[in-house]
């Protein structure tokens, strides 16, 4: 791991106290040890990118943030309190929010009442859950159109879309995506580059995980890269490049 | 030929009218229990063995609400609002814990509070049935039967009821809720759907249907402490059919079942009848072991 | 199994029978006749566990084989005088293993929970088969018969007495534990203990898991079905109460409460349920609702020592 990556990544976020910070993660399934001590911070605000081959445990660090899994060793803190402990739908509140790997939009509830499951919370207006509904519509047509259909009668694209939109609907401090590309069109992935810059804009920070690797260089400030369930290398997206050595070294591209 | 002619000419047409709406009338009340059933399974994956205690406690609740006001309706609507009270309370003590472990043990457990409430039954009250007496004693011409309202007006209040309950799952933040943690419970709880509340309402509300039944079906059998054991388990036999965790494959199921049951008891005993459902479902787990009415998935 | 530990295993059953045996002499005739019937149903447990603990089923409907055990002996004993110890053998394991193989074939291809609720609907099945058809199975009040005499039938017979039969009955009994859990320590027994652990991936390395079932149900049958006889040989009637599926239930009950998965906590499991109605009912009368606190014992049991009582030494009993 070069040093001088990993000191120009990190004097950006000693400035302001990271919005998420995960420190020395262990999460088991059962007796299968995935995570050995998995560390990372997100700023607010930032785009982060986590990179690494299939089966690291990417996915699994994003469930531990999110509460789907605890871990045996380790704590997730959000801004600055930790919620190791806390289930999922208290880390949904205090404004985490999840869109996982197969999207899991609900197959048989309609668009609308997918969108639903996120602006139903205590607090929130009639008139800005009218609002947030307009926009999401305006960032998502189709979306608008299909609004009383059964999320299951959507395709592959469209499904991603209600996924990450519905994960809007929490007005999240931070999203994790999880691979929200994987067998999705040329087009479709850079509606979903444009998405995510469009949530950078607002200070929506996001913890991206991707295979597609030009993807997430180019929409993220820094990247982690994982393997074997530990990172092996950080640095800011704009030091790295496709051909470089580290890229090929630990994700084979 | 002639044989076939002269069978439906024998064809006991009335009877067969007659099976018909008693086979509605029960398949309502059926259907009721199993609806709690199957919402209970579909959303915590709990196969409630107390569910027929809980119609049990339900009926006896009517038994002493009516006998100290006299009113069937209050009696209807305390017995559902009680038991439920008492099934949310049991599911946040005994089910809860359980939460996360093999499914096996809340089988156990549920069987446990059965046995429980039904000796608690038996030694409040005693192994004399009561009665709960129907709010309406009209009768009407059906062929040559006197043919109680009362019966009638069981089915529509089951079908209400269960109406309702559809209603309040399609409209409404909760009903959302509940279906979303049916679906999938673990991004109902990313959204931040508050999953294990929903548990306890739903427990909650399956407890109170089965109640509400046990109110609605007093007046026809005999309220004793073991009335839940026939019931559970032709419930359980409804459920399975109509495809577990399926509300509507359910009442089907229920309707069905019924139904056939009571063509059947035209021509053996009651007691005989039941192997109906026994058939039909060797016929589901032979053929269609996912629900009789729902399409085999791929 | 270390030299030590097979030593202290066999010196503890050793005792365990050694006190068992005796215990007809010293005890008083209700105790020692308990102590007979805790046998029996230990027996029912023990089958329930081969299920529950070792294949990781859990089976509502051994009240089924339970029940049709009873009553193919009642039914030997019925049909030939003088009433033949063996004939009321071989009816009842035949009876029962018939309605294991049929209950087997339509439940195994389910999971869990389907499986629980299909084999307790089966139970309820065969109760109402024998509620209703009185001229064959007596309907509601049952078959009383005589008791049929100990030996071989034709060579040399002799009447039980209550000893000798309490000894028949811990012979039968200690002999099932000795080939159950000879069967459990061997290569079957170890694919069934697989498939309780993880189901797919013993069907991913190549085992038929259905047949393993199937056989598993089977074995558990018979013996259910074997304490059937017992207690029909025992207490001299047979009855519908027997197959209704709360018996199924109470084999359950102690085979949690005693530990599932070790073969002889299941014994100790109805021996505990048992002696504590028995004492609930002395101390605060016959009307007292005992299943109540017991109740409460059992789901305590369950959300907070879920490996029963005898659990913390199931993996020694098993090596």
């Amino acid at each position: 791991m070069s040093a001088q990556a990993t000191s120009q990544a990190t004097s950006e976020d000693t400035a302001t106290a990271p919005l998420v910070a995960v420190e020395g993660l262990h999460t088991y399934y059962g007796k299968s040890h995935i995570l050995h001590g998995v560390s990372l911070t997100i700023g607010r605000g930032e785009v982060v990118g986590l990179l690494g081959r299939n089966g690291v445990g990417k996915s699994t660090t994003l469930k531990t943030i999110m509460g789907l899994v605890y871990p045996r060793q380790g704590k997730v803190v959000l801004e600055g309190r930790p919620v190791t402990a806390l289930p999922a739908h208290k880390i949904a509140k205090l404004g985490i929010a999840y869109v996982p790997e197969d999207r899991r939009i609900f197959r048989l509830l309609t668009v609308l009442e997918n969108l639903r499951t996120g602006l139903d919370r205590p607090g929130v207006t009639d008139a800005r859950k009218q609002e947030l509904l307009d926009k999401v519509f305006a960032c998502f047509p189709v979306l608008g159109e299909r609004r009383n259909q059964a999320g299951g009668t959507l395709s592959g694209g469209e499904q991603q879309m209600l996924a990450i939109a519905r994960a809007m609907m929490l007005e999240p401090k931070i999203i994790l995506l999880d691979e929200p590309t994987e067998g999705l069109m040329p087009r479709m992935v850079t509606q979903i580059h444009q998405i995510i810059d469009a949530l950078h804009k607002e200070g929506v920070a996001i913890l991206l995980v991707e295979q597609n690797v030009p993807l997430t260089l180019e929409a993220s400030q820094r990247v982690y890269i994982m393997e074997k369930g530990a990172i092996r290398h950080h640095a800011k997206s704009s030091d790295l490049k496709i051909g470089d050595d580290v890229i090929k070294q630990y994700l084979g591209v | 030929m002639a044989a076939i002619l002269s069978f439906f000419a024998d064809f006991p047409i009335e009877l067969f009218f007659i099976q018909t709406l008693n086979g509605i009338v029960t398949g309502m009340i059926l259907a009721l229990i199993a609806s709690g059933l199957t919402l209970i399974f579909g959303i915590m994956d709990v196969v409630n063995f107390a569910h027929g205690e809980l119609f049990m406690l339900g009926a006896y609740v009517g038994v002493i609400v009516l006998s100290t006001t006299g009113s069937f309706w209050l009696a209807l609507l305390l017995a559902a609002l009680l038991v439920g009270i008492f099934g949310a309370a049991m599911q946040i003590v005994t089910l809860r814990p359980l939460l996360g472990r093999d499914p096996l043990t809340t089988i156990l457990a549920t069987f446990g509070m059965s046995l429980i409430l039904q000796n608690y039954a038996l030694w409040q009250f005693g192994p004399v049935a009561r009665k709960i007496n129907e709010p309406y004693t009209g009768h009407f011409n059906l062929f040559y039967l006197e043919y109680p309202w009362y019966r009638l007006m069981i089915a529509g209040l089951s079908a209400a009821i269960i109406g309702g309950f559809w209603l309040f799952l399609k409209h409404g933040k909760f009903g959302i809720w509940i279906r979303a943690t049916m679906q999938d419970r673990v991004m109902a709880q990313a959204m931040g759907i508050p999953v294990p509340l929903v548990h306890t309402v739903a427990f909650a509300i399956g407890a109170a249907m089965a109640a509400a039944s046990g109110v609605l079906f007093g007046p026809l059998v005999g309220v004793n402490h073991t009335m839940g054991l026939d019931w559970v388990l032709k419930a359980f036999i409804v459920v399975v059919v109509g495809g577990m965790g399926n509300l509507g494959g359910s009442i089907a199921a229920a309707i069905f079942i019924s139904l056939l049951e009571a063509y059947a008891s035209i021509w053996v005993s009651p007691a005989q009848a039941v192997i109906v459902s026994f058939v039909v479902l060797i016929f589901t787990l032979l053929f269609r072991p996912t629900g009789l009415f729902v399409p085999t998935p791929k | 199994m270390t030299k030590r530990d097979t030593t202290i295993y066999w010196t503890g059953f050793g005792v365990v029978m050694a006190l068992l045996i005796v215990a007809p002499l010293v005890l008083p005739p209700f105790w020692s006749r308990f102590v007979t019937e805790i046998l029996i149903w230990g027996l029912l447990a023990m089958s329930s566990d081969v299920l529950i603990g070792y294949t990781g089923m859990v089976s509502f409907g051994h009240s089924a084989f339970f029940g049709l055990g009873m009553y193919g002996a009642a039914a030997a004993l019925l049909m030939v005088a003088p009433p033949n110890l063996l004939l009321a053998l071989l009816f009842g394991l035949t009876a029962s293993a018939a309605v294991s193989a049929f209950v087997a074939y339509f439940s195994t291809r389910l999971r869990d929970i389907y499986f629980a609720i299909t084999t307790l609907i089966f139970s309820q099945i065969f109760y109402v088969i024998i509620f209703t058809w009185t001229e064959v199975t007596g309907g509601e009040n049952g078959l009383s018969f005589r008791r049929p005499a100990f030996g071989i039938p034709g060579l040399w017979t002799t009447p039980f007495t209550p000893e000798t039969l309490h000894w028949f009955v811990l012979a039968v009994v200690a002999g099932s534990y000795l080939i159950l859990r000879r069967i459990m320590r061997s290569p079957f027994g170890m694919v069934l203990q697989s498939i309780r652990e993880n189901e797919p991936r013993t069907r991913a390395i190549g085992y038929a898991v259905e047949r393993y079932k199937i056989v598993a149900v089977m074995l558990s049958g018979l013996f259910a079905g074997l304490s059937g006889v017992l207690y029909a040989i025992q207490n001299r009637f047979a009855a519908p109460d027997f197959v209704f599926f709360i018996i199924s239930g109470d084999a359950v009950i102690f085979n949690v409460m005693g530990g599932i998965g070790t073969l002889v906590g299941p014994i100790v499991g109805a021996a505990t349920f048992l002696l504590l109605r028995e004492g609930l009912g002395r101390l605060f009368g016959d009307q007292f609702p005992y299943l109540i606190p017991l109740g409460f014992i059992f789901i305590a049991i369950i959300i907070f020592m879920p490996q029963g009582l005898l659990g913390f030494m199931r993996r020694w009993l098993n090596k």
